[in-house]
């Protein structure tokens, strides 16, 4: 901040300053990272947007196959829930550790969190693996397609999760809680929260109300 | 709220050494906060699943609406306590972007579930593909069409209207039935 007496931080700043017109006493280039992160979240979030209307659309076209209700067990899909829910408030306490500039408990904070994702992602998986075995692959029936889309890129996405916490516990572990290594975990906070957000679609939509029907 | 609780239970020597912790502590939330969307979001998690496997309400669309606004409930709970979402956050410009998203997905989800409800109920299926969907009773032989829309009477976008456009003859003439 200090120096910015040369013209090319002068102009960085200027160019800074342009979209952060209501916060210019703390404008930080991690700010516009923040920021970037959160459209591209909103831009993930069309996707799944895509994802559940194709599920809405064709979530009842069977061809003949099994429905929601033969398919989905839900003492499953809560401890799957459960699993999510518990590695949302982890996650939220290596945040207050790193907060707190105490890196060995936000490591074995990121680390419970990793394990609580990879849980999720192995009940899942499991899960996908049953109905595959049973005939009731995604190839089954238009609902069953757009089931496996859905939940698929949902697991997909807890799974690049755990790739990218992984690499940020390394990183955490080499070089401390960086200002970068902080950034960093802020935006993998966002991801991972989101992702949350978006399973709270899937087992209210997909699994409780398809088990109505 | 979040400087006042970081003072409180949990003393911690990081508000005082100054830049690095500033520009940070906005987001993260407190202790508080956590536990709060934490117990929240159980409780929130808990009572669909309950509605549902219990059946607690005789009547499924009673159950299905208080699923979905349990759901919306938790969703926000979410926003607030775990991503932070607040009207000031960047400068406005994330809940401008939020509340642009949301208009997408409310077009998205209620325009492709309008469109495609009616297209199902006014298209009879044609083809071997589709028949698995069909409902029982209802055939695509040639002046079925005409009797069903007959059936319908007041729907003006019935069954009916579809015997009279273009497409019909040669979706017929096309049937796989006559084909080798």
């Amino acid at each position: 901040m200090s120096s910015s007496s040369s013209s090319g931080a002068l102009a960085a700043d200027q160019h800074a300053r342009a979209f952060h017109l209501a916060s210019e006493d703390e404008h930080h280039p991690e700010n516009g990272t923040m920021l970037g992160f959160w459209i591209y979240l909103m831009s993930d979030c069309l996707i799944f947007a895509a994802l559940f209307a194709t599920y809405a659309v064709l979530g009842t076209s069977y061809a003949g196959g099994p429905s929601q209700a033969e398919l989905f067990k839900l003492p499953t899909v809560a401890l799957n829930t459960s699993m999510l829910l518990l590695s949302s408030i982890t996650y939220g306490f290596a945040m207050l550790a790193m907060a707190k500039g105490n890196r060995g408990a936000t490591l074995i904070w990121l680390g419970i969190t990793g394990l609580f994702g990879a849980a999720f992602v192995g009940l899942e998986l499991q899960e996908f693996g049953e109905l595959i075995r049973d005939g009731a692959g995604p190839q089954r029936s238009a609902f069953l397609s757009s089931f496996f889309a859905l939940v698929g890129t949902h697991g997909l996405h807890v799974s690049v999760g755990i790739v990218w916490l992984i690499t940020l516990m390394v990183q955490v572990g080499r070089k401390g809680l960086i200002q970068a290594n902080r950034r960093r975990l802020m935006c993998l906070s966002l991801f991972w929260h989101f992702l949350d957000v978006i399973w709270i679609g899937v087992f209210s939509f997909v699994y409780l109300i398809g088990v109505l029907r | 709220m979040s400087t006042a609780s970081h003072a409180g239970p949990h003393p911690h020597g990081a508000a005082p050494d100054g830049h690095d912790v500033h520009d940070n502590e906005e987001p993260h939330g407190s202790l508080r906060d956590y536990v709060t969307g934490f117990v929240l979001s159980v409780i929130l998690t808990a009572i669909p699943f309950w509605l549902v496997m219990a059946h607690v309400f005789k009547n499924p669309t009673v159950t299905a609406f208080s699923v979905m606004a349990l759901a919306g409930v938790q969703i926000v709970v979410h926003m607030i306590y775990f991503l932070h979402m607040t009207p000031k956050a960047e400068g406005g410009w994330n809940m401008l972007a939020l509340i642009f998203t949301l208009v997408l997905v409310t077009i998205a989800l209620s325009g492709s579930m309008w469109v495609m409800y009616h297209l199902n109920n006014n298209m009879m299926p044609t083809s071997p593909m589709t028949e698995g969907t069909m409902p029982p009773g209802t055939t695509n032989m040639p002046g079925g069409t005409m009797t069903e829309g007959d059936k319908v009477g007041g729907n003006t976008m019935g069954p009916g209207d579809m015997g009279g456009m273009k497409m019909a003859p040669p979706a017929s003439a096309r049937d796989p039935r006559t084909m080798p």
